[in-house]
């Protein structure tokens, strides 16, 4: 089951510039969040904060807290146990090109220690099934390369990898920014099963997915969160005049 | 400013919406005229007004329709374009509520007119400014105004009522003024209705302006759905 997570006094820089200033944020378990903004305003850096990643540029720095469950994640656990419960989804699929899809989705599960072929074939299938993909691969699964999927189909399998090591929160970075209006709406469909499982954080710049997928919206600007409300009140009458002018498109 | 054509659209939009509601409050002031002259050439002229506004009708929900399916609105776009899609409706009963009462006009041509204890002109200048005052506060986007027009509802409706009461009793001690005065209550009743109208113009306008529907005397609060309803 998807824990909530909840952001107090989170600040991040790169090297001097300082990209995200006092967000307080909570996340509700098991609901969908979407997180929209322009370009450039911190929302990508927001999500690479709650698994860790923002530290992995050498001239990056966060202070402040993120309690995913009960546990502070700058405080109480590394950076390896941090992103095996929380799982992230890119923009484009990232499959390992030389793998089968079956590698692709335990590589995740094999980094881990697991080696059990029996628990692995379980895993990788009931993963498979979760990201909507079982059907489509099952007979190909060790004779194809992750590679040689379509566009939809491999963002799929990458949530499937995801998946597998059973995480508690989903972070997804625009996952269908790159696919056609077919897999962005199976990816969407998905993202509405597995909710009821886990924590989903969506960044997306279509309004329209985030008012089709999320139950809660934040809107970020230059680095700060302007708004954070139910997606029925962002998307038909939000409070913040900043917030109706970027999404009715006269921003700026 | 951005997307400067879809703004070019709502304000062609509004502009349409504004001719209908001219055709629509002109077609309700002749109404009422020719009731009073028995003048059937006014009657005409709302007929033709009728055929008119059902004309623009169809054009403003094609153009809404257009707006919600190629500009995909958010916010106060988007209550606008709600807004105008129900005030269309709302005008095109007002001139089908016209279009009745120069109809009941026609029929009552070989009538004798006759005195009877109601004020219908001062019944249609009340609904008729309730239609003024709900589009002036759509032209100036004042949702003060609007609710000014709410309060004078219950105004018609009391008239309405007593209306209904005096000329009931005139049709049961006068039966050879009975048919006149059936006609006279209908004319009312259009009246009535055309009031409602107003009155959901003005809401309307609250709606699109603050995103609070004040609908059936609700609270004037924004309406808040319950979160739990949204959770998967």
């Amino acid at each position: 089951m998807g824990v909530g997570i909840e952001v107090t006094n989170l600040n991040a820089w790169y090297g001097a510039n300082h990209t995200l200033q006092d967000i307080n944020l909570p996340i509700p378990a098991n609901h969908a969040t979407a997180l929209i903004g322009p370009s450039g305003c911190g929302k990508s850096t927001f999500v690479r904060c709650l698994n860790r990643m923002h530290e992995t540029n050498p001239i990056a720095r966060v202070t402040g807290s993120v309690r995913i469950g009960e546990i502070d994640i700058y405080a109480d656990a590394s950076p390896v146990e941090i992103r095996r419960r929380v799982g992230m989804v890119f923009q484009r699929p990232n499959p390992f090109p030389t793998m089968s899809i079956y590698d692709n989705v335990c590589s995740g599960l094999k980094l881990n220690g697991y080696n059990n072929r029996k628990t692995l074939d379980e895993i990788v299938e009931r993963s498979l099934r979760d990201a909507a993909l079982w059907d489509e691969v099952k007979d190909d699964l060790k004779k194809k390369s992750g590679a040689s999927l379509s566009g939809g189909q491999q963002q799929r399998m990458c949530i499937a990898r995801a998946l597998a090591v059973d995480p508690e929160v989903l972070l997804m970075d625009e996952p269908a920014s790159a696919l056609d209006p077919v897999s962005t709406s199976k990816i969407e469909d998905l993202i509405f099963q597995l909710k009821s499982q886990y924590t989903i954080v969506i960044v997306t710049h279509n309004m329209q997915q985030a008012a089709r997928v999320a139950e809660k919206t934040g809107f970020f600007l230059n680095g700060r969160m302007v708004e954070f409300d139910s997606t029925h009140k962002i998307f038909t009458n939000p409070s913040d005049k900043r917030t109706e002018d970027y999404i009715t498109g006269r921003f700026g | 400013m951005t997307r400067i054509r879809f703004q070019r659209s709502l304000d062609d939009l509004k502009e349409k919406l504004l001719v209908m509601a001219g055709l629509a409050e002109q077609a309700i002031q002749r109404a009422v005229e020719a009731y009073r002259t028995r003048d059937l050439s006014i009657c005409d002229l709302v007929s033709r007004s009728e055929l008119a506004i059902n004309r623009l009708e169809r054009e403003i929900d094609q153009s809404a329709l257009d707006l919600l399916a190629m500009e995909q609105p958010m916010a106060i776009d988007l209550r606008f374009i709600l807004a105008v899609i129900k005030i269309n409706a709302d005008l095109e009963r007002v001139g089908d509520a016209a279009k009745s009462i120069s109809d009941r006009v026609r029929t009552m041509e070989s009538m004798a007119i006759a005195d009877l204890p109601v004020d219908i002109p001062r019944m249609a200048s009340l609904a008729a400014d309730m239609v003024r005052r709900s589009l002036q506060s759509f032209i100036e986007a004042d949702p003060e105004m609007a609710r000014a027009v709410l309060s004078m509802d219950d105004a018609v409706d009391s008239m309405n009522r007593i209306a209904h009461t005096t000329l009931g009793n005139v049709m049961a001690a006068e039966c050879h003024l009975a048919p006149q005065a059936l006609h006279a209550l209908m004319v009312c009743r259009a009246l009535e209705r055309v009031a409602d109208h107003a009155t959901n113009i003005a809401e309307d306008v609250i709606f699109w302006v603050q995103g609070a529907d004040v609908r059936h005397k609700g609270s004037y609060e924004t309406s808040k759905p319950d979160p739990n309803s949204l959770a998967s």
